[in-house]
């Protein structure tokens, strides 16, 4: 449609508003027979390439999660199970919201000097900015456990300490493993 | 005592059994049509042990809330008008289905029963009655609420049904002319006869502007999108605004079955009512020659369906119609209905007029 288009007074016809009423109608109704379509497919169970809609039944269906998607952090071991944290405080520092508390203790092995005493996480003051996970120098803390229902009736239980970070299970299949072969997906 | 007891039958099979369940079903239909519409799925939350049905116990958890809620009456409301408006609403949305005919005569046990609850000889006049009654519901309940927005819904209200019921009566003229009758019944039999021997005389061929104007005056009078000015339940508050619980359920209500009344007086005047085309009261007789003859009860029971399945397909065009278009301003509304819908039904008359005298 050319922009100039709209400045044109409408004409007789068109000030009916039948026009406009009909492809309106034509719009929404083949929406709603194309997704009608799908959805009695679907019902019989015939796998279609399309869905008939674009929302998700959030509870039941997960959004595929991607690749780069920041979600509950988690703290890694060494080899030996130890955490791989230096208690260097190079977290504490970047985090924006002060979310992060670090107490360090000495390590009892000579070539590394420190280890977290206590290491807590308030998600309830966490923005998920991934800043900490940027300025960590040992890989000892990622967000990528795919777990995003994090919730709490009280403000302790939104305090993860420790041993719960290193102790987290990551649900890797909320992830997209092939970003790739979603194209023509919804990802909105 | 037996002419009584027919019309109670007739009642509670057609307003108790068929109209009242289309109302509550089309709740459902409301959200559902409009979800695929928008690419969504829709309410599917409420359960029964864990049987979904599509969505369809809302309509069981709806109803449920809305008589357990509290209903309120706020202070200053004149409380004897403010608890009979949404009845009154109620009533005349109901009593309009009385003067409806969903079938043509149906024998049992020897007896002729018209199948119309009411046999009211002057038809169209009722309906006029009662849809120009429906606005007292609104009016009143707005006025005895005690609230300035209220009041403004309820003001704008009266001026729209006002200024669309003159346009739904003008733009019946021409069916009257047409069929030479103001008896629901009779039209309703009238389009069963046939124009050149092949096409059925239905109201749709013979008043294509009179349907095109009874429809957007129809859906005015339901004071639904797009002319929803009178409620605007999200932006700007109705007449409704300060009922709660099944005062607000009652209006809700009138609502649909509003729509369902000027679905089925669409049907009756312009889409032929009950008539399937070629069905006579003894069977079909295709103008080919060819003939099926059926029992009067199989007749009654295709006619009934026939009224069924056209009130369900025009309650779905007027759904999406609903879904589809933004609402008017209310200067557009009022231009609409006086300066286009009223001059094309008087012009609608004129043509039909100089049409019949042409005929003879």
């Amino acid at each position: 449609m050319n922009v100039h288009d709209k400045y044109k007074p409408l004409s007789w016809w068109d000030k009916t508003y039948i026009p406009l009423v009909i492809d309106g109608l034509a719009v929404t109704l083949r929406h709603f027979f194309r997704n009608i379509r799908l959805h009695i497919l679907n019902v019989i169970g015939i796998k279609t390439k399309e869905r008939g809609a674009v929302t998700y039944q959030y509870p039941e269906e997960m959004r595929p999660l991607w690749p780069r998607t920041r979600t509950l952090h988690r703290l890694m071991r060494r080899e030996d199970g130890s955490p791989r944290c230096v208690a260097c405080m190079m977290c504490e520092t970047a985090c924006p919201a002060r979310c992060i508390y670090i107490v360090a203790e000495e390590r009892p092995e000579v070539q590394i000097e420190k280890q977290p005493k206590i290491f807590n996480i308030d998600l309830g003051k966490c923005v998920f900015c991934g800043y900490c996970v940027e300025a960590c120098p040992e890989d000892a803390i990622r967000m990528d456990t795919g777990i995003i229902d994090i919730a709490s009736y009280t403000r302790n239980g939104m305090l993860l300490t420790k041993e719960q970070l290193l102790n987290i299970e990551p649900k890797v299949e909320n992830y997209v493993s092939r970003p790739d072969l979603m194209e023509g997906q919804p990802i909105y | 005592m037996q002419a009584l007891a027919e019309a109670a039958g007739k009642f509670v099979f057609f307003i108790g059994l068929i109209v009242l369940n289309i109302a509550a079903i089309l709740t459902w239909v409301e959200r559902k049509q409009s979800a695929v519409m928008q690419d969504r799925i829709g309410a599917n939350r409420a359960t029964i042990f864990g049987i979904r049905m599509l969505g369809m116990f809302h309509m069981l958890a709806d109803m449920l809330k809305l008589f357990t809620k509290e209903f309120f009456i706020p202070m200053g409301a004149r409380r004897f008008v403010y608890l009979l408006a949404p009845m009154i609403s109620l009533l005349f949305a109901l009593v309009g289905f009385a003067a409806i005919p969903f079938g043509d005569t149906l024998i049992l046990g020897g007896r002729e029963i018209p199948l119309q609850i009411a046999n009211v000889n002057i038809g169209i006049l009722y309906i006029f009655a009662v849809l120009g009654m429906a606005v007292y519901g609104v009016v009143l309940g707005a006025w005895a609420s005690n609230n300035n927005y209220a009041l403004l819904g309820g003001l704008r209200a009266s001026a729209q049904m006002l200024s669309y019921e003159v346009a739904i009566g003008v733009s019946l003229v021409g069916v009257i002319m047409v069929y030479q009758t103001v008896d629901l019944m009779e039209i309703a039999r009238a389009q069963g006869q046939l124009l050149w021997g092949w096409l059925p005389q239905w109201g749709i061929l013979l008043q294509p502007l009179g349907f095109l104007i009874f429809m957007t005056a129809g859906i005015a009078e339901t004071k639904r999108i797009p002319f929803d000015a009178p409620e605007g339940e999200s932006e700007i508050v109705g007449y409704f605004i300060e009922y709660s619980g099944m005062g607000f359920g009652m209006y809700f209500l009138t609502d649909f079955l509003e729509t369902i009344l000027i679905a089925s007086l669409t049907v009756t005047f312009f889409l032929g009512g009950f008539q399937v085309p070629y069905l006579y009261a003894d069977g079909f007789h295709f103008p080919w020659g060819q003939a099926i003859l059926l029992p009067n009860i199989a007749v009654a029971a295709l006619q009934f369906l026939s009224f069924l399945i056209k009130l369900i397909v025009l309650l779905f065009i007027m759904m999406a119609i609903r879904w589809t278009l933004p609402r008017f301003r209310y200067d557009q509304i009022m231009h609409l209905g006086w300066k286009i819908l009223l001059p094309a039904s008087l012009i609608n008359i004129l043509i039909t007029a100089v049409v019949l005298t042409i005929i003879g």
